[in-house]
């Protein structure tokens, strides 16, 4: 795959320091005048929320002592970028990470990501040691806690401070009081990469790809229904059929596609000339989200998938919140019984009720994103979702399910119990 | 951040209330003390309107007061900081 951030990459294993060199050329040694040129480049946090990585850092380099993280958690199932990147090209993110450093003031950087990514990067810092480079700022590498919301960063900060992975509330954010209390940047693993070209190669640059709301090229996470699922780098904005068409296209026509990972929104299979762009997608209740996209083809039911899906995602509640517990809870109960044909008669108002009524109800935004993937799931299926509620599940219903894997298998289990 | 102390000293316009979801484990008091502002949800938990005009800031701080939980606070608007 070419690109920017997968360009050079060899058939398989991590882009050698050389190489990696030789195809991106040395990091020029920037300071905090590299903040200005990533608000200039308009470059958005690829963790899911789409924050401007730009005031991010101007936010934490007005601290003192800040610290910085590598957030390589990617607790979304239906991403793999982030960990393809560690794995791939772990010296583009180690840039990330040392100009992001350098940027704000910090001298301590700290990766949090699965312990596989981390061997790589390990090996890398090792490489760089190895090839008379100092490593400055100072690397500690910590294994990513598990969990759906274990990425949402004040999780990352009380997951490296040695309590339980969940999200706190915020204000303060981590800029202002992150790490043990000091200014931290929390950076997810693609926006250190696009980080460390920009600083190469400066925000004009980065914006000859991309849209006004999202310039720059974007990694996709393909899978579901195509002939050849994986990691894509796209500019962004590019069009839904374009990205199926990239993944080998459809083995089967679409009846919808997920756009965003399990919080993100359902579009329908044939509004595909849609362009990957938060602005394209807000009329539709989506977003670009962590760059996931599923196609669901028409052997698979909408309705059993959005049914695990809401499980899935009752069960990966941190727990913390009442009205995400008990609500993402009831809506999970009442899409099962809708989808199975065993609903109350009110069951299809409380579903519509009850979405409101979690909307930033939670300390994080767990239960916005429950509610958005099922407004959507109930506008795009609605008329499905009755058919069953009626006669009870249908022949697709038994397929095996394109989007929930099999390692979640075991979370939905744990919540059936 | 508002400690009982400073609430006395806040301006009673452009003052909201602020609920910490985390620590609230849904007692429900603060909906029988402002229903003006507070309502529960279906499962016990507080859905807060949070403006708080001055005709209501004694029964607001009155409310946070009464929180067993200590999940409710007042603070000033960001505008007015």
């Amino acid at each position: 795959m070419s690109g920017r951030l997968l360009t050079g990459l060899t058939r398989s294993g991590p882009l050698a320091l050389d190489r990696h060199v030789a195809t991106h050329g040395p990091l020029p040694d920037s300071g905090s005048e590299l903040i200005a040129e990533v608000l200039a480049a308009g470059l958005r946090g690829r963790g899911g929320a789409g924050f401007p990585a730009g005031v991010k850092l101007a936010a934490v380099a007005e601290g003192t002592r800040p610290v910085v993280i590598v957030n390589g958690t990617e607790g979304e199932p239906m991403s793999a970028k982030d960990r393809s990147l560690l794995k791939r090209t772990p010296h583009l993110v180690l840039d990330g990470a040392i100009a992001a450093a350098r940027a704000v003031g910090a001298r301590e950087v700290f990766v949090c990501a699965s312990a596989q990514a981390n061997t790589v990067v390990a090996a890398a810092l090792a490489e760089r040691e190895h090839a008379g480079r100092r490593a400055q700022p100072r690397f500690t590498l910590l294994p990513r806690a598990d969990g759906y919301v274990a990425g949402e960063e004040t999780a990352v900060l009380a997951h490296l401070e040695g309590r339980p992975p969940r999200p706190r509330v915020t204000p303060p954010r981590p800029a202002q009081q992150g790490y043990h209390g000091r200014p931290t940047l929390v950076q997810n693993v693609e926006t250190l990469a696009h980080l460390a070209l920009i600083a190469r190669h400066g925000a004009a640059w980065f914006r000859e790809l991309g849209t006004e709301d999202r310039p720059g090229s974007t990694l996709l996470t393909v899978s579901g229904a195509v002939r050849t699922p994986g990691v894509y780098e796209v500019p962004s904005g590019i069009a839904l059929d374009e990205v199926v068409h990239l993944a080998g296209g459809a083995i089967e026509p679409a009846r919808a596609l997920l756009v965003g990972g399990y919080f993100g929104a359902w579009v329908s299979g044939e509004g595909r000339g849609l362009a990957l762009d938060d602005v394209a997608l807000r009329p539709h209740g989506a977003a670009v989200g962590a760059g996931v996209v599923v196609v669901l083809g028409e052997s698979a039911c909408a309705v059993a998938e959005t049914a695990r899906l809401t499980a899935y995602l009752a069960a990966e509640s941190a727990g913390q919140c009442g009205p995400c517990v008990n609500g993402l809870g009831a809506l999970a109960g009442a899409v099962e019984r809708l989808a199975t044909g065993r609903a109350a008669s009110d069951d299809g108002e409380r579903l519509v009720r009850w979405i409101e009524m979690v909307r930033r109800r939670g300390a994080c935004a767990h239960p916005d994103g429950a509610a958005r993937m099922l407004t959507s799931a109930n506008r795009l299926f609605g008329s499905e979702l009755a058919e069953h509620a009626r006669r009870g599940p249908c022949a697709r219903c038994a397929v095996a399910s394109a989007l929930v894997l099999p390692a979640v298998g075991a979370s939905l289990q744990r919540a059936a119990a | 951040m508002s400690r009982p102390s400073d609430l006395r000293h806040a301006a009673s316009d452009g003052e909201e209330l602020v609920l910490d979801p985390i620590a609230c484990v849904g007692h429900g008091l603060c909906a029988e003390l402002l229903p003006e502002r507070i309502v529960l949800d279906d499962w016990g938990y507080p859905m807060v309107e949070p403006s708080v005009p001055s005709a209501l800031h004694g029964h607001a701080v009155r409310t946070v007061k009464a929180c067993p939980a200590l999940a409710l606070k007042l603070r000033r608007t960001a505008s007015q900081r």
